[in-house]
């Protein structure tokens, strides 16, 4: 069967030395919604942007829905939505002559664009504000406004690039329900983004990457196996301290406490019980922490468990994978001469 | 290839069939000119403002420095409109690389490369929009230069062709400031990048002072640059020709084109030539992909 999506071996190269992607291959089942996973600057942009034939790759392949996006990249276009990492919408135009842009740039008929728009200002609670030029938007309705025209041609695999970042709670958990619903209307959903909490409640399926490279994949469940369901810190008062801590923290778990700094930290499976069991052989030892937090594991925690190190961006590398809108005019500007 | 597609539930839109491909492309190019024009609408206090530096112009070239500058076989006021019309037209096509900077900057242009679209649209709808901006100015300057004296030299049809000439050369300009608006940064710098090009282009130029006056090494490059060809043809149209002993360089004649001046000859040629050039490859400078 034909994947919705499809990689294999792709590379990319800014440069000479900047090696965004360094053979990535993986496959998105149709009607799923995937998850991209990774530190900035780990090649999630340039993954989407090879895909919705913005960029070209340097070898490898890549298909949509069976269509090889560096051969065919007009028919590809008329099969994907694509919502970026910045809202794309036309400041001076209203909400309502947005969609309209990009529908009549999809070649939709007057009357289909119209019946489109209004549901789906409707469905992104935007119905009020369609007839305000969107610079009156607040950043929440920017971005449901762009993955509305994202949405307008009824695509059938959309690419969302970290589409919660930069949004308030309330703004990001409207942007998961909208997600949810589109999967279950038969829409392949790739999504990527920089919060585990975020793919483990909508992805089905996911790889995380780093340094352009797949370094783990499978279900947010298979992946959060990985390492402990939660993560227990204790802050202590100084760097000797703690290493006598995570001495003695040795046997409250089965995987060994981690120490930064003066920064103990325990992955565990059973949180409550760890936390009286460690407090218990803390007092013991004569050491009090000075904070203590019980929290879900982060990215971070994952990156910890898949590599042994935390996640590591040189600055340079953020800036070429995660542009601001400047850069990336410049880098578009620089071109191949 | 051989792949097979999973059969599509709904309709797809703009397939790229043949017959379709030129309906398409001006369909998008008018979609993106409708879209630019609405966003003008939406920012008045911005035309206001660019329409007001080329009416100082008029007036500090009018009433301040028109006096010291002898002008042989018109009167100063009549050399001079056509040369305003000439540099308000050409800065107003520096509207182009500002306009596309901004796009980029925003992620527009990255939207637009994702959709299923003509490639010359953006460009193509942008620089018409561009056009009539232009056009609306060129209205405006219209009545300036009525208000401070000038008077149609010719007759009506060819002060309004002479509007067309100005309009066609700003076109062309457009699509070169496409090619700076994609190559910037950002639109201020866009701006600050077209700016160097023009201001020698228009003010060495015979568009408000005659050539005579400038040293012999700033008159080779004067006399022979397309804003001077072009103002001399936009001269002649509107304000009617002078004597030709009186005009420098002197015309010559036109061998094959019998009724149109040479100036207005070359004058299209011109701005032909640098549409023909530079539109082309400012479409590659907006394909291209790779980085």
């Amino acid at each position: 069967m034909t994947l919705a999506i499809q990689l294999e071996d792709l590379h990319k190269t800014f440069g000479k030395t900047v090696r965004a992607l360094d053979g990535v291959s993986f496959g998105v089942e149709n009607g799923t919604i995937f998850g991209l996973l990774g530190p900035n600057g780990a090649g999630k942009t340039t993954i989407l942007r090879i895909l919705t034939t913005v960029l070209g790759a340097d070898s490898g392949v890549a298909r949509v829905l069976g269509h090889d996006v560096m051969k065919e990249p007009a028919k590809v276009r008329t099969l994907i939505g694509l919502a970026g990492q910045f809202a794309a919408v036309d400041e001076n135009l209203t909400g309502a002559e947005n969609l309209w842009m990009v529908g009549r740039l999809n070649h939709m008929s007057k009357v289909q664009l119209k019946e489109r728009s209004w549901s789906l200002l409707e469905q992104f609670g935007l119905t009020d504000a369609a007839d305000r030029p969107t610079k009156t938007y607040s950043g929440g309705m920017r971005r449901r406004l762009d993955v509305a025209a994202s949405l307008v041609a009824h695509p059938r695999v959309l690419f969302l690039d970290e589409p919660t970042t930069g949004l308030d709670p309330a703004s990001r958990s409207d942007v998961w329900a909208m997600i949810e619903g589109l999967a279950t209307e038969g829409t392949t959903v790739l999504l990527t983004t920089q919060y585990l909490e975020e793919a483990d409640r909508l992805a089905e399926q996911l790889v995380v990457i780093n340094h352009g490279k797949v370094i783990a994949e499978g279900t947010p469940a298979t992946l959060k196996a990985s390492m402990g369901a939660t993560v227990l810190d204790l802050g202590l008062c100084d760097e000797a301290t703690a290493l006598r801590a995570a001495e003695a923290l040795k046997t409250v778990n089965e995987k060994p406490p981690v120490v930064y700094g003066r920064t103990v930290e325990v992955n565990v499976n059973d949180g409550p019980r760890v936390v009286t069991d460690a407090l218990r052989i803390l007092e013991a030892e004569g050491i009090a922490p000075t904070t203590l937090a019980l929290r879900e594991p982060s990215l971070d925690d994952v990156f910890l468990a898949l590599t042994g190190h935390r996640v590591e961006v040189g600055p340079d590398e953020a800036a070429q994978e995660s542009p601001s809108p400047d850069e990336r005019g410049q880098k578009d500007g620089r071109g191949r001469s | 290839m051989a792949t097979t597609t999973i059969p599509l539930p709904q309709p797809s839109f703009g397939s790229p069939t043949s017959g379709g491909r030129l309906y398409w492309a001006v369909a998008d190019m008018l979609t993106m000119t409708k879209r630019n024009l609405i966003a003008y609408t939406r920012v008045p206090d911005a035309i206001f403002f660019s329409s007001v530096q080329p009416i100082m112009f008029v007036l500090l070239f009018r009433y301040v420095f028109g006096g010291a500058i002898p002008t042989p076989g018109y009167h100063y006021v009549q050399f001079l409109m056509p040369g305003i019309f000439v540099q308000t037209v050409a800065f107003g096509s520096i509207g182009t690389s500002i306009g596309l900077a901004e796009d980029l900057q925003k992620g527009l242009i990255e939207r637009f490369r994702a959709l299923p679209m003509s490639r010359w649209a953006v460009l193509g709808g942008r620089t018409t929009a561009d056009l009539c901006r232009n056009l609306f100015v060129m209205a405006l300057m219209t009545a300036v230069g009525y208000a401070v004296g000038y008077r149609i030299g010719s007759n009506v049809g060819e002060y309004l062709a002479g509007i067309m000439l100005l309009l066609l050369f700003a076109y062309a300009l457009s699509w070169g400031f496409a090619f700076v608006g994609l190559s910037a940064p950002n639109s201020e710098t866009a701006q600050l990048m077209s700016f160097p090009v023009l201001f020698p282009l228009t003010f060495a130029s015979s568009a408000f002072v005659p050539l005579q006056t400038m040293p012999g090494w700033l008159q080779g490059f004067a006399q022979h640059q397309p804003v001077t060809i072009v103002v001399n043809a936009a001269r002649d149209l509107m304000s009617g020709v002078a004597k030709p002993d009186l005009v420098f360089p002197p015309f010559t004649s036109v061998a094959s084109t019998g009724t149109m001046s040479s100036t207005v000859f070359w004058a299209v040629v011109w701005s032909l030539g640098i549409l023909a050039v530079l539109a082309p490859v400012s479409v590659r400078r907006y394909r291209r992909r790779a980085l």
